[in-house]
């Protein structure tokens, strides 16, 4: 294969890592004979705590799965495989994970093959510096960044661009597994290293990286295949249940974004303006005018987060109408009582009131001010600075709740149903995001490719 | 006569754009209701705001894409996603309000 090749082909075999897929899919897929197969399995979507942690999402069995596919047929082909945003959050305990994952596969397929292995982890230190002469950027929303944060920040990861990638295909290395990364990288940087255009390879990863839910209907865990060409690039479903419309591949660059047509990246951004969508019969969609700007700088946007404390819950059901009625101030009236008592024990810690039947989805930006449901589902959630005082911050409240003698109050026994003995139960360290940023980066200088021969 | 917004939307929904933003996409069934939509500015940041309850302030973008007649608007999240007293870390169904439009 060379930048001569009149096209190149895309097997996106699933949105997330562990999500899975239909076999048959991907046997379509393979069959059109791809020269990539790669996934991303990354997302902050789930919160702070999986990047916090290092702990995956997914899970191991359904990774291990997605994986033995992925690897067993795209090593047997000689088709590269490219993994991003390795467990999810793609710091070096999720990466360390994946690669234990995919040594067992090839243990059990008696595989072997060149692995590239990239952290994108990045030192505190270098963003401390670069904190200092102001090469950090905080994102639209996002607070700056302190020192404070900085510090009790457990993980802090790149996504990173094409790059690296290319380092670790330039070493030959037929398996990739990446950290964070730019989701749409895995897939643009195979074509870019052989001269494909840029705006089209990102624009197709970008596409490609969330597999078929792009298609209609879509799917995260259905396959799709990407066909770019010199000019343009062509997306098509693998399974006879979807298709790509123009409407829904247009309609993709939509989601989880907050401007369709400028989608920034590692060292500029992908612009849609001039983009067209054209049905070309059987279910693709032929896509045109997508170009790369580059930034004069690069920027990598960055992630971390940070322990905040731990949290234990209680949930119970609340029937009696009269009690109904007065919920607001009932609720006041504990948190008052609670918070008095907290002062007496020098606890410090925070509880909150998850109420379903009235705003306990929407919370402040709920517009039915007046519930109307005949039972209401009432969510404890104690956060403390120790698990101790979480416990008991969370202990004193319910049992302040349960006995709260309001007004009117006919129901003296209880004014909670518990669906579960213990009713309380602890949830472990709260983390929340404490980096969001742009850091202005030199991604040759980091992030080396570790290459292992796995035999 | 006022008619609802599922006469002509398909789809009507929420997801966090990151940790600190919201989006809602709005997208229509037909181009000429889209296009009807756009000219009459029948959505604008302030009726979002006034809709959710928010200030003008915290609605960042109303974007119109003509390629799959959509309408997406982004607002600032009440707080970031899964800090503490989080009520919906994916975003995924603050679209409620929505499905109350009419015009």
């Amino acid at each position: 294969m060379n930048r001569t090749s009149d096209e190149f082909r895309i097997l996106s075999a699933t949105a997330i890592l562990g999500y899975g897929f239909p076999e048959q899919s991907f046997q379509n897929g393979l069959r059109k004979k791809p020269h990539l197969i790669a996934a991303d399995a990354g997302s902050t979507d789930p919160g702070p705590y999986y990047l916090g942690v290092g702990k995956s999402f997914t899970s191991r069995t359904g990774v291990k799965r997605d994986l033995r596919l992925m690897i067993r047929e795209g090593v047997r082909r000689g088709i590269p495989v490219v993994i991003g945003s390795a467990g999810g959050s793609g710091a070096r305990p999720h990466v360390d994970w994946c690669e234990a994952i995919i040594r067992e596969i090839a243990r059990e397929e008696r595989l072997r093959f060149t692995l590239g292995i990239i952290y994108s982890d990045v030192p505190k230190s270098l963003v401390g510096r670069a904190l200092a002469r102001k090469a950090v950027k905080p994102l639209a929303c996002v607070p700056r960044l302190t020192r404070e944060a900085l510090d009790a920040t457990t993980h802090l990861v790149a996504q990173i661009g094409v790059e690296p990638f290319i380092r670790a295909l330039d070493r030959k290395c037929d398996v990739i597994l990446c950290g964070r990364s730019y989701d749409p990288a895995v897939f643009a940087a195979l074509p870019i290293r052989l001269g494909y255009d840029p705006g089209l390879a990102l624009h197709l990863g970008k596409i490609l990286e969330c597999a078929a839910i792009a298609a209609t209907p879509g799917s995260g865990a259905d396959c799709a295949f990407g066909t770019l060409k010199k000019d343009s690039f062509i997306v098509e479903a693998l399974s006879d249940v979807r298709r790509f419309t123009p409407q829904s591949t247009a309609a993709h660059t939509l989601y989880e974004k907050s401007d369709p047509v400028h989608l920034p990246g590692p060292g500029g951004e992908i612009d849609l303006t001039q983009c067209s969508f054209t049905d070309i019969g059987g279910g693709r969609v032929e896509v045109r005018g997508s170009r790369f700007v580059p930034t004069r700088k690069n920027w990598v946007k960055i992630e971390g987060a940070r322990p905040v404390g731990f949290r234990s819950v209680s949930i119970a059901g609340i029937r009696d109408p009269m009690m109904i009625r007065q919920i607001d101030s009932i609720i006041e009236a504990v948190q008052r009582q609670v918070k008095s008592l907290l002062r007496r024990e020098r606890l410090r810690g925070e509880v909150f009131f998850h109420v379903y039947g009235r705003d306990g989805v929407m919370g402040r930006m709920e517009p039915v001010k007046k519930t109307r449901s005949h039972e209401l589902c009432m969510l404890l959630d104690a956060v403390g600075e120790t698990e101790e005082a979480a416990e008991t911050l969370l202990s004193l409240t319910r049992s302040t709740l349960l006995h709260y003698g309001y007004p009117g109050r006919v129901a003296t026994a209880g004014n909670l149903a518990f669906p579960f003995s213990p009713s309380d139960a602890t949830m472990g360290v709260v983390y929340e995001f404490s980096v969001y940023h742009l850091l202005e980066l030199d991604e040759r200088r980091l992030f080396p490719v570790y290459v292992r021969n796995i035999s | 006569m006022k008619k609802n917004i599922l006469k002509v939307a398909r789809v009507i929904r929420s997801k966090n754009a990151g940790p600190y933003e919201l989006t809602l996409d709005i997208m229509f069934k037909r181009p000429r209701d889209f296009e009807m939509f756009r000219k009459r500015r029948l959505i604008t940041g302030a009726k979002i705001a006034r809709l959710y309850g928010v200030p003008v302030s915290h609605i960042l973008k109303v974007v119109w894409f003509e390629p799959s007649h959509a309408v997406k608007i982004t607002m600032k999240r009440w707080i970031p996603s899964g800090a503490t007293g989080e009520s919906d870390v994916y975003g995924a169904q603050q679209h409620a309000p929505l499905l109350n439009l009419s015009f």
